[in-house]
């Protein structure tokens, strides 16, 4: 046995697993969440198989490296106390290595850069966003309300309606202005692929690109109080004509509301030591 | 054994000691929760009763006796309980009288002062068919998130007369009686909460008796 | 244990003095006059406190009376005052060996006795934050039926964060670096020995002040208190604020202590490239305490006063900002992460050596490693905050530092690869820990790149996909190397034995059970699942329920090492020997049990901390392995 025949042994056995097991994980990482539901859940899901697809066969190297070595370098005679070799270093593998994973760390910083300025990816991007999805519509806004412990939706472009539930048309363009009214909450809206602290005082606009009419969950995403748990709703991604009469409908049955209302902001403060009697 | 290892098994029986102590210590923050007391609706021709108030503060002789609660009363608002998880038949009509003694407080998000998910679309606020409030009168919410039951509790006016300070108020203090009915949903367990920031004196008006169950909070139990 | 001649006084006399008895007569003195202060304090004018029945100026003057009555009581208040008043220093307090047992409840200097009471005092705590963490998966087991309150849930889920994050910061450094450091550089005592033990008591008192939080309702904001939900908090969230001040205090103090030792009392010939690669991964951690808890402390003293004397840091509208503690918080909560994580880096590395019978492969890439750490995990902290809508254009940047720190972290791994390749590898208990170390972290570094990607973060924020993460990482990670330490070190440390039968199981049940609890944790919060939920999707009960039954399993496995150590420390006591391992490092070539004042001379080192391979190389140091007189 020499040194040659280890290596050499290791490289094949990372080689052929690494090239059985990345495709089987890049095809099975389609089928990962979020899914379809729109543009940027779309993202996600590449860009999870892109990872995993990237971290597979650098697992595997770890792994197999070890799995090989503990096999074949454990010790037999476990009676008499044996030294290994004393090598203590090799320039040129640690320098192989440095630029490798150098390289890998680089690409996956342009990537996620570049993914995350395409589409802004659903995440939220404060006040002034610098990842603006293009679309020939303007896009919808909708203000997402977090309070303890529910979610409103307040249309501005239709009257200021303020609703319970949330509907929205399809292959359209929305900017969601997530804000709070006490503490942090995050609107999550899990199958859009969206997610957006809802801070007191700020307007975090978060952007997605609709696709087919779907029903998605909606969470709250971080911790908020006793209810925290229970601050979810399912909203509706529908035709725009669906969309269309469903507004009409809510403006109609939430008119006295509305006129309660105060006029539309990016962001509220209602009274911060509200004392009650 | 050792006059050392006698030394050893005596500490560490009284790390045992110590740790059961812990252990009843937490077991026993984990299983009282005061108010946390279950009551059933009581069947009526048309559906099933409930009868709640709300109060400015608890009984004194309450864990918290400056903490707004809800109550569960019966028909001539005698009997108090403290209780807030409320135990209702599935898919049939639910009648609810409140009788509010609470001031006024005022809502977070005005949104809230209509009424939703009840049948019919209005709530009798003293007998008067209402749809919305002034979101400066609130007091309370009754709110069903999940059932989309959400009813906006009018406020007991400053100029009052005959305020009630603690629970059990009785209704020759000043009050405001709510009255509505919604249908409740299939089995399961369902929480409902207030709206309004009346917790006094804490963050927002959302702490304390907002986040503790058995005050501002609790469960509906649908069987 | 030799019969001492001198007649035993009573224990009632002995009692008396200062010791644990005296400390808590004290803090509940101290306790009782913070309290009445602050009630004098309270006015009606503060109005903020006025109405709800709860005065929080008393209650939080009350933690800090009691814990400085704790801390006089214990004795730390003696030698300033014996020094005010003119009596010339000493150094020696509590050093005699002759004092057994009662050495461990009270003020001893002596860096032996301080690392041996961290490990039984985190690990009481420690078990008390598993307990915890059974609960937790018992709630979950059934999404429509509670087994406790949303309250209750959620104070329970804080404890745990706290417990593990507060206490279990110092659980090597305290323990372990506090024993082995002067024993590996060659000196007899830390830099501040008073300094070291008043970090163990504040510790000690810390965790006590956390457990009151359920006397007063708990609370309800998680480990990371966010503010201003923590403003709306009941009394429970003052005892958050003070565990953590206390905690961010001793982590300050602990790092200091050792930051200095490792610097100045290193013995001759001990240069920088010959301290033994533990020693740098303290010194590296112990750099992060000293930089990272004032951070901490900055945030609790205004979320304080916040609370007590309404001030609003946190409260937008008044001036405040939401913001302000999430940015105080992740910048001490991000390096906070790298101190529990460097120093396992630094144990698995430390022990690979020797059961690899090979030097340490590419020990300057390794210390090269833990510096690049402790550097870069100060840019880091704002991917905390991706989605939060902070400093959004800064996002490209943050992704970057925070995806550059897995180099120096790859390098770790690269020096345990190298260590291992060819090496006559033993399957020693210790050697398990370590390459489920090698696992866990691998695991728990991929699934930290998912995290860094701001695409990949939306979905994974905030959800059970990053709680599986961190417990790779630190479960998987520091967990798994601290009972490396335990395995290996421990029969060092106490001079027993442990079974090892008893010992393997609980390495693989451990190492299964970890497994089967968080692997499945990952596809939980990529199905959407969010972070400290009292309920969750009913089509999710399946997998939670697995989730459950596999954490009580690691609750079982801690049971199996609970009894090894009661059992073969207490009872069966077979003595260890020097050097089981056959290390040829210092701290093994010294008798067991180590004497109190470690070495006879201060031993002169010449040679590298690793000489596994060289045929007749001389021991690392010139210790005189006998003369060990107890």
């Amino acid at each position: 046995m020499n040194e040659v025949n280890h290596f050499r042994r290791v490289v094949l056995i990372w080689l052929v697993s690494s090239v059985i097991l990345t495709p089987i994980v890049v095809l099975a990482a389609q089928g990962i969440p979020p899914g379809d539901g729109s543009v940027q859940a779309a993202g996600q899901t590449t860009d999870n198989g892109v990872l995993l697809g990237l971290s597979t066969p650098v697992a595997l190297a770890v792994v197999v490296f070890f799995i090989y070595s503990l096999v074949a370098f454990r010790e037999r005679d476990t009676a008499a106390v044996l030294d290994g070799p004393p090598v203590r270093g090799h320039a040129g593998v640690q320098l192989w290595w440095i630029v490798t994973t150098t390289t890998i760390v680089l690409f996956l910083a342009g990537y996620g850069t570049v993914r995350m300025l395409a589409d802004g990816a659903g995440g939220g991007q404060g006040p002034n966003p610098i990842a603006k999805p293009t679309s020939s519509v303007p896009a919808l806004p909708v203000q997402v309300i977090a309070q303890q412990w529910k979610f409103t939706f307040r249309f501005p472009t239709y009257g200021g309606v303020e609703t319970n539930h949330l509907e929205i048309p399809a292959n359209r363009l929305i900017a969601f202005h997530v804000t709070s009214l006490d503490v942090i909450h995050s609107f999550w809206a899990y199958q859009l692929g969206v997610k957006a602290d809802a801070n007191p005082g700020v307007d975090n606009v978060a952007y997605v690109q609709t696709k087919n009419p779907l029903t998605f969950n909606i969470h709250c995403a971080e911790l908020c109080g006793v209810w925290h748990g229970y601050m979810f709703d399912t909203g509706a991604v529908v035709s725009g004509l669906q969309f269309a009469s469903w507004i009409a409908q809510q403006r109609a049955r939430f008119a006295p509301a509305t006129k309660l209302l105060p006029p539309y902001a990016k962001q509220y403060f209602p009274d911060p030591q509200h004392r009650g009697g | 054994m050792s006059a050392a290892g006698k030394r050893l098994v005596g500490v560490a029986i009284c790390a045992v000691v110590v740790c059961v102590l812990i252990g009843l210590y937490i077991g026993l923050y984990l299983t009282t929760s005061p108010g946390d007391a279950s009551a059933a609706g009581v069947a009526g021709p048309n559906g099933t009763n409930l009868y709640l108030a709300t109060v400015a503060a608890s009984e004194t002789t309450d864990p918290h006796p400056s903490w707004v609660s809800y109550y569960v009363v019966d028909a001539k608002d005698q009997n108090w309980r403290h209780a807030t998880t409320f135990e209702l038949p599935a898919n049939s009509l639910v009648h609810v009288t409140i009788y509010q003694f609470d001031g006024q407080s005022g809502l977070r998000n005005p949104f809230i002062a209509q009424a939703t998910g009840i049948i019919g679309g209005t709530f009798g606020l003293n007998g008067k068919p209402t749809v919305v409030i002034g979101p400066d009168t609130a007091s309370h919410i009754f709110a069903i998130p999940q059932m989309g039951v959400s009813v906006p509790l009018s406020g007991v006016p400053d100029s009052a007369k005959n305020p009630c300070a603690n629970a059990p108020c009785p209704l020759s203090t000043d009050h405001e009686t709510i009255t509505f009915t919604f249908r409740t949903p299939g089995k399961g367990l369902y929480r409902w909460q207030c709206f309004v920031p009346c917790a006094a004196g804490s963050i927002q008006g959302f702490g304390g008796p907002m986040q503790t169950v058995g005050y501002m909070d609790g469960f509906i139990k649908v069987v | 244990m030799v019969a001492v001649s001198t007649p035993k006084r009573p224990i009632w006399q002995r009692l008396i003095g200062f010791n644990l008895v005296s400390a808590v007569v004290l803090a509940i003195v101290g306790w009782l006059i913070g309290y009445w202060i602050g009630g004098r304090i309270h006015a009606p004018s503060l109005d903020f406190f006025a109405e709800n029945g709860q005065n929080d100026i008393s209650i939080l003057l009350g933690y800090l009376f009691g814990v400085i009555g704790f801390m006089i009581g214990m004795g730390f208040a003696n030698y300033p005052i014996r020094r005010l008043l003119g009596h010339p220093p000493t150094l020696a307090e509590h050093e005699s060996e002759g004092e057994g047992l009662s050495r461990y409840f009270r003020l001893c200097t002596d860096h032996k006795v301080v690392g041996l009471q961290y490990v039984v005092g985190i690990g009481f705590f420690f078990f008390i934050g598993g307990l915890n963490a059974m609960f937790i998966r018992t709630e979950l087991l059934n999404p429509n039926s509670h087994a406790f309150g949303p309250n209750q849930y959620l104070t329970l889920v804080g404890l745990h964060g706290t417990m593990m994050m507060g206490m279990m910061t110092s659980v090597i450094l305290g323990p372990f670096a506090n024993w082995l450091v002067p024993l590996m550089i060659g000196c007899r005592r830390m830099a501040f020995p008073r300094i070291e033990a008043f970090t163990f008591w504040l510790l000690m008192a810390a965790g006590i002040v956390l457990l009151t939080t359920l006397f007063f309702g708990g609370f309800q904001t998680g480990w990371t208190g966010y503010q201003p939900l923590g403003g709306q908090g009941t009394a429970g969230y003052d005892a958050y604020l003070g565990f953590f001040a206390l905690v961010g205090l001793s982590m300050c103090l602990l790092g200091l202590n050792l930051l200095v030792t490792i610097i100045t009392m290193r013995a001759p010939g001990m240069t920088w490239s010959r301290l033994p690669i533990f020693v740098w991964s303290v010194l590296a951690t112990a750099t992060l305490m000293l930089l990272a808890a004032p951070m901490l402390l900055a945030a609790l003293l205004m979320g304080a006063f916040d609370r007590a004397v309404q001030t609003g840091f946190y409260v937008p509208g008044i001036g405040g900002s939401a913001y302000l503690w999430q940015n105080l918080f992740w910048v001490f909560g991000h390096p906070e992460v790298y101190i529990v994580a460097l120093p396992g880096f630094g144990i698995v590395l430390e022990l690979l050596p020797v059961f690899t019978r090979k030097p340490l492969w590419g020990y300057r890439l390794a210390v090269a490693g833990m510096l690049g750490v402790t550097l870069l995990s100060f840019f880091v902290w704002q991917h905390h905050l991706f989605v939060s809508g902070i400093n959004a254009d800064l996002r490209p940047f943050y992704m970057l530092s925070t995806e550059l720190i897995s180099l120096p972290t790859g390098f770790i791994f690269l020096c345990a690869m190298g260590t291992i390749w060819r090496g006559r590898i033993r399957f020693t208990v210790p050697m398990l820990f370590c390459l489920g170390w090698v696992f866990n972290f691998l695991i728990g570094g991929i699934s930290g790149v998912f995290l860094s990607d701001v695409p990949s973060d939306v979905t994974t924020h905030g959800s059970f996909f990053s709680m599986a993460h961190f417990h790779y990482t630190i479960m998987g990670g520091l967990v798994f190397t601290l009972f490396a330490a335990i395995y290996y070190w421990g029969p060092k440390m106490t001079g027993f034995k442990f079974n090892e039968r008893l010992a393997k199981i609980h390495f693989w049940s451990l190492f299964i059970a970890f497994n089967a609890t968080f692997g499945p944790l990952f596809a939980l919060g990529l199905m959407g699942m969010p972070r400290r939920v009292v309920t969750y999707p009913t089509n999710l009960q399946a997998l939670n329920d697995w989730v459950s039954v596999s954490a009580y399993v690691i609750g079982l496995s801690m049971l199996v090492f609970l009894v090894n150590l009661v059992w073969s420390q207490l009872f069966v006591r077979e003595p260890a020997e020097a050097n089981p391992w056959n290390s040829k490092s210092a701290e093994w070539q010294l008798p067991t049990p180590v004497p109190v004042h470690d070495f006879d001379r201060i031993p002169v080192f010449d040679g590298d901390p690793y000489p596994y391979g060289v045929p007749a190389a001389p021991a690392p140091v010139g210790i005189a392995p006998a003369g060990g007189t107890a």
